[in-house]
């Protein structure tokens, strides 16, 4: 009974040593790798809205706003809606109703789209701008990482893209986007739609849409078509943010532009002039 | 055997009335539906046996390459005819009319596809 009571102890203390010693041991063996988990810290960054800095590779399509051309003509924020709404088969339920609502394009006040910025004393000017608002396409797009159908995903060009067909319609997209950039279908647009564009297919019940970054005209080589109807007035730049040479980046090396609440950490692809 | 002149009718009209199916237009699979072919074109994008097998293959093939990959909008067939990989702005150019070629063999197979829930079908006279 003794002898046992004492073998028992023995393997006791031997097996404690050994859990304790083992990984200590092993993480010395794995030394070389110790500096793969320095990722984390990175990640960590950006959550913050450090952006992580990775190499730019590909296209990363984005716009620039000129908020102030919007506030000299005030017909054109209208324009644009009407041209985006009008070829993409948006329904149009009325501005009473609100809880329908769906918009790909839409304007918004300074306070509404920019509550990071600071409130007190903004100038009057400022206060009453018309900020034009769409889908940011986010370089790091968080409706993304939400949808768990691949319905919304990122395109080589930098959209953030979606395929109506994946959707099931679950809204964790919607409850992810912080700009509030994406509607639901609570109920058949089709007979809402004024006038439908033959080109462009509708939408049905139960499926979330936004703006796509008019990939059907890229794809033609056009403009997106909000931009074709803003660029003469010169409201609206839009072009490859990854390409340092291009019309767009040089438009940003010249101005001051904000972004959309850039301390989530999203990396939104549309820039402001105010 | 009890009651054998009622069990023994009653058998042969139970068995009539569950094989009915089968025997009712037996030797006809009923009038076979004619797709109409159009006259614009004289070739479709693949061979028409693997047409009318996966077209709808093809379809979410097409879409996938195109939005997923990048892939290219246009395609050519075996002829050189170019078309546009698209249903509303390729398939429907030439099969111009949803109901006497889509819903020909649709309505027979009695399949439902949900294509035109949202895509616009072209504009026909009723």
């Amino acid at each position: 009974m003794d002898n046992n009571r004492r073998k028992f102890l023995k393997i006791a203390g031997l097996t404690a040593i050994a859990g304790i010693a083992a990984p200590t041991a092993f993480n010395a063996l794995l030394k070389g790798e110790v500096h793969a988990s320095t990722g984390e810290e990175g990640a960590a960054a950006a959550k913050h809205g450090g952006a992580a800095a990775t190499a730019a590779t590909g296209k990363r399509y984005g716009f620039v706003i000129d908020t102030k051309k919007f506030a000299e003509d005030r017909t054109l924020s209208q324009r644009c809606i009407d041209v985006c709404h009008s070829i993409h088969n948006v329904p149009d339920f009325g501005s009473t109703n609100k809880k329908d609502e769906i918009k790909w394009l839409w304007v918004e006040n300074y306070e509404h789209a920019f509550p990071d910025e600071s409130k007190q004393r903004v100038s009057e000017e400022v206060e009453k701008l018309p900020i034009m608002t769409l889908c940011n396409h986010c370089n790091n797009p968080p409706c993304v990482r939400a949808c768990p159908t691949q319905a919304t995903f990122k395109n080589a060009e930098g959209a953030t893209m979606m395929d109506f067909h994946r959707c099931i319609g679950c809204r964790f997209c919607m409850a992810a986007c912080p700009y509030g950039a994406r509607s639901f279908n609570w109920r058949d647009p089709r007979p809402f739609i004024k006038k439908e564009n033959p080109e462009f297919p509708t939408r049905m019940r139960g499926v979330v849409e936004k703006c796509l970054m008019c990939y059907e005209r890229l794809a033609e080589g056009k403009l997106p078509a909000c931009v074709e109807v803003a660029q003469p007035a010169g409201a609206m730049f839009f072009g490859d943010l990854n390409d340092p040479s291009s019309e767009i980046s040089q438009v940003l090396k010249e101005k001051f532009t904000i972004q959309r609440k850039p301390s989530l950490g999203t990396q939104p692809s549309i820039f402001y002039i105010i | 055997m009890y009651d054998k002149n009622k069990i023994i009718p009653g058998l042969l009209v139970f068995f009539g009335l569950v094989t009915f199916p089968i025997w009712y237009g037996f030797g006809g699979g009923g009038k076979l539906p004619v797709p109409e072919k159009p006259t614009i074109a004289k070739q479709c994008v693949m061979p028409t046996a693997e047409m009318r097998k996966s077209h709808m293959v093809l379809l979410n093939q097409w879409r996938d390459d195109i939005i997923r990959m990048g892939g290219t909008r246009r395609g050519v067939t075996a002829d050189g005819t170019e078309y546009v990989r698209s249903l509303q702005k390729g398939c429907m150019k030439c099969h111009a009319s949803k109901k006497k070629f889509c819903d020909e063999c649709h309505t027979y197979a009695a399949v439902n596809p949900y294509c035109w829930d949202c895509h616009l079908q072209p504009k026909e006279a009723n």
